[in-house]
């Protein structure tokens, strides 16, 4: 999902610039030491390494790599072990070259489970040690952990995760008009025909994202897939034990086009459905602030997206619903993602800090700072900050809740990463169906 | 340039006119050709200029409108500046750090592929030895490897060291923190030799024989020629692949990620950090627009200032005759 940096021919400018920099070279450094919360050492004592130093890769960067690190602050300081985080945005191309490279880091959060079984299986990973294995096995649902279990044994414990099934709209507009919030797929029909005949687009989305172009239609699929189906017809679909032109494929396929591709449903805000392709996934939901369009499917962390100042809440500029199930007797379907923190060494600092990012503790500690969201059981939902993310959380520990991880992340990546979003843009652009599930079927890996 | 020069007052005007380059040079430099270079520079730059307009605008006029409604209303800020100079992120510090790592990077990773390239480019054209020219060649050769092909050997050299049959030739070199940068100047020098003892070589072996016999003459050794009489004669040439390798080093993202990126902001050039500016999910990439045109002044300033060296020496290497 990187945003490729700008072009650098130049024309001639900003020499000031040039002085600017310079004389701020001189005040760079400086850390900002946001720890000791409580000061109490004694829970940490399972975990002490005095003068150990792990090294973790991850795709996690800027504001959010700065909350991770004070969430260990603590930790760090009162085991001795020091934590070397590095967060990059080329993550999963550069964790192959460096793991190849014999340079691999101690601990990566990998969001693929089909990264984590392709390492597994090259016998890069260490299979998590017996502590963090209680650890996870207690903090952790089956569902979640069975994306990190390969061949039967355990590789990593989840960490963060998203929840995808949300509705992005706006409480304001809502209340204006007059709109309640849908709860069934056919109040979300009639709530979308209901403003389509006032001449309005109901629905904005945007799949535009450099390289990964595609992916929030794949979501939107997989959504679907999930809403219009079983689980189990999700699971096997995933693990292609039915083809991907499979007629129950199709039909979710089509129940996502009865909305993408219905030009009276969208695009609020940008044009008609082909413009869906080329609107940055970024801004695919900002009409919804002008009154252009009322919702758009995205998953939480969308939160991040939208402008300062704007308040997401349920009283205010921006929330999110629970994309309802077509079927509400098969339970709440949830699509999901998340990363899991794997081992590449089974040292025993590496270990412990394994362990202790599948805690309580640390689950709790990160969620005070705000803005995360993970599946962890032990997560106080009181100490969830925004209230996007306690919605997320609630879903999440709900117990009629039916998880699915993100398809395309469990598919093989010459599929999940490549032609089933080459596919989408295609669908999106006008291609029918079944020739876009055949052309997806076709690039399976045999 | 101008087109006048001497040897056209010599050479009879019906036989200038008659060789097709020199029509050709005489349309490039009319009137009607220079109005559409102009033409053309402009809408080169365009796409320069909308990104430099944007850098000055609100976030969030940047992400709902083009950088043309600029002129219809006029907004004007420097916080997307301020946030890619100044604002930094507690984990990872403000941009003047990298900057600093980035020169640290950036200067030895082009002088010593210069001081490489020019000694093995006058060995390979003045020193006679055995198989002088299948090295040249094989060193040619090396050019069309992609160097994206040598990246995981290189890495798996530096921390596993090579072995071949068991037999552990080089050890592991165990480098950390600051010591990265080591690997990325070894790595970028290695990758620089190919271009650069081609360009030199081209250059230095047609510096006239005469005066390099006039100095064996004089009794001048090998290091004495290659000091007194090659090094000043081939300054343009070494100049422009100066700035290739400084323009090529300072911009490179690839090399510096996977040789030096394990030292966090100690070692991380401007390039990764600008990468990450975006953060997780690409929701601040407005600083993208200020962050581009920071990472252009030194470039800039090197390839003003160095200029008028950079087009003697590209038609130092290419021009026979």
């Amino acid at each position: 999902m990187a945003v490729i940096s700008g072009p650098r021919q130049a024309i001639a400018v900003a020499s000031a610039l040039g002085l600017v920099l310079t004389a701020a070279a001189c005040g760079g450094g400086g850390d900002d030491d946001n720890a000791a919360a409580t000061g109490d050492c004694s829970v940490y004592d399972a975990y002490k390494h005095e003068g150990t130093e792990v090294s973790m890769y991850a795709s996690i960067r800027d504001t959010e790599a700065d909350l991770l690190e004070q969430s260990w602050a603590e930790f760090t300081e009162c085991t001795g072990i020091t934590i070397k985080y590095e967060g990059s945005g080329e993550f999963e191309a550069q964790l192959q070259v460096r793991v190849d490279g014999g340079n691999a880091p101690d601990i990566a959060f990998i969001p693929q489970p089909g990264l984590i079984a392709r390492f597994a299986e090259a016998g890069k990973l260490k299979a998590v040690g017996a502590e963090t294995k209680t650890m996870a096995e207690a903090n952790y649902s089956a569902d979640w952990l069975k994306y990190a279990t390969v061949g039967g044994q355990l590789y990593g414990a989840p960490f963060g995760s998203n929840v995808k099934s949300f509705v992005w709209y706006s409480p304001k507009t809502f209340t204006e008009k007059g709109y309640k919030v849908p709860t069934t797929w056919d109040e979300l029909i009639a709530l979308s025909d209901q403003i389509a005949a006032a001449g309005e687009k109901p629905w904005c989305a945007g799949i535009e994202s450099g390289d990964a172009t595609g992916w929030p239609a794949t979501d939107w699929i997989e959504d679907l897939m999930l809403r219009t189906q079983t689980p189990e017809v999700y699971d096997q679909w995933v693990n292609h034990e039915i083809p991907f032109n499979d007629p129950k494929v199709a039909e979710a396929v089509d129940k996502a086009g009865s909305i993408l591709k219905n030009d009276k449903y969208v695009n609020g805000g940008f044009g008609d459905s082909k413009s869906i392709s080329t609107t940055a996934f970024q801004e695919g939901g900002l009409p919804i602030l002008e009154g252009k369009c009322a919702l758009h499917r995205q998953a939480s962390f969308y939160a991040n997206q939208w402008p300062e100042g704007t308040k997401v809440a349920e009283d205010g500029d921006v929330y999110a619903f629970y994309f309802p199930a077509v079927d509400a007797a098969g339970g709440k379907p949830i699509l999901g993602a998340g990363e899991f923190t794997v081992a590449f060494t089974d040292r025993p600092e590496v270990q412990a800090v394994q362990t202790y990012l599948a805690s309580g503790e640390h689950a709790n500690a990160r969620g005070k700072l705000g803005n995360w969201v993970s599946a962890n059981k032990k997560l106080d939902i009181n100490n969830v900050q925004n209230p996007i993310d306690k919605l997320s959380v609630g879903i999440l520990q709900d117990s009629t809740t039916v998880f699915r991880f993100d398809g395309s992340d469990l598919m093989p990546a010459s599929v999940g990463a490549g032609t089933f979003w080459k596919g989408m843009v295609d669908w999106i652009n006008g291609k029918d169906t079944a020739s876009t599930l055949t052309y997806i079927e076709g690039s399976w890996p045999k | 340039m101008t087109t006048t020069n001497p040897p056209a007052a010599v050479v009879p005007p019906l036989q200038k006119k008659s060789t097709a380059a020199g029509r050709v040079r005489q349309k490039l430099s009319s009137r009607v050709a220079t109005v559409i270079a102009i033409v053309i520079a402009l809408f080169w730059t365009i796409p320069t200029f909308g990104l430099l307009i944007s850098s000055f605008r609100p976030a969030n006029d940047i992400k709902t409108t083009g950088w043309w409604t600029f002129f219809s209303d006029p907004q004007l800020t420097l916080e997307n500046y301020n946030e890619v100079l100044f604002g930094g992120s507690a984990s990872s510090g403000q941009l003047a750090g990298y900057f600093i790592n980035s020169l640290v990077i950036t200067i030895p990773a082009v002088l010593f592929p210069m001081a490489i390239c020019s000694l093995a480019a006058y060995a390979l054209a003045w020193i006679d030895f055995k198989g002088r020219d299948w090295v040249y060649i094989m060193i040619f050769a090396l050019q069309i490897v992609p160097l994206q092909m040598a990246l995981v050997p290189l890495l798996r050299f530096f921390s596993q060291g090579t072995e071949i049959f068991g037999i552990q030739l080089t050890p592991a070199w165990g480098l950390s923190d600051t010591g990265l940068f080591i690997q990325v100047w070894f790595a970028h020098t290695c990758f620089a030799l190919p271009f650069g003892v081609y360009l030199l070589h081209n250059f230095i072996s047609e510096l006239p024989r005469d005066i390099m016999e006039a100095a064996r003459v004089d009794g001048a050794n090998h290091p004495k020629i290659f000091r007194s009489i090659v090094l000043p004669l081939i300054t343009p040439a070494l100049a422009s692949y100066g700035i290739f390798q400084f323009l090529w080093v300072w911009n490179d993202l690839l090399v510096a990620l996977i040789f030096a990126s394990g030292g966090g902001r100690d070692t991380q050039p401007m390039t990764v950090r600008l990468a990450e500016l975006a953060g997780t999910r690409g929701n601040e990439w407005q600083r993208l627009t200020s962050g581009a045109f920071v990472s252009m002044v030194v470039p800039l300033i090197v390839f003003l200032s160095l200029q008028r060296y950079f087009v003697r020496g590209l038609l130092a290497g290419s021009v026979k005759g």
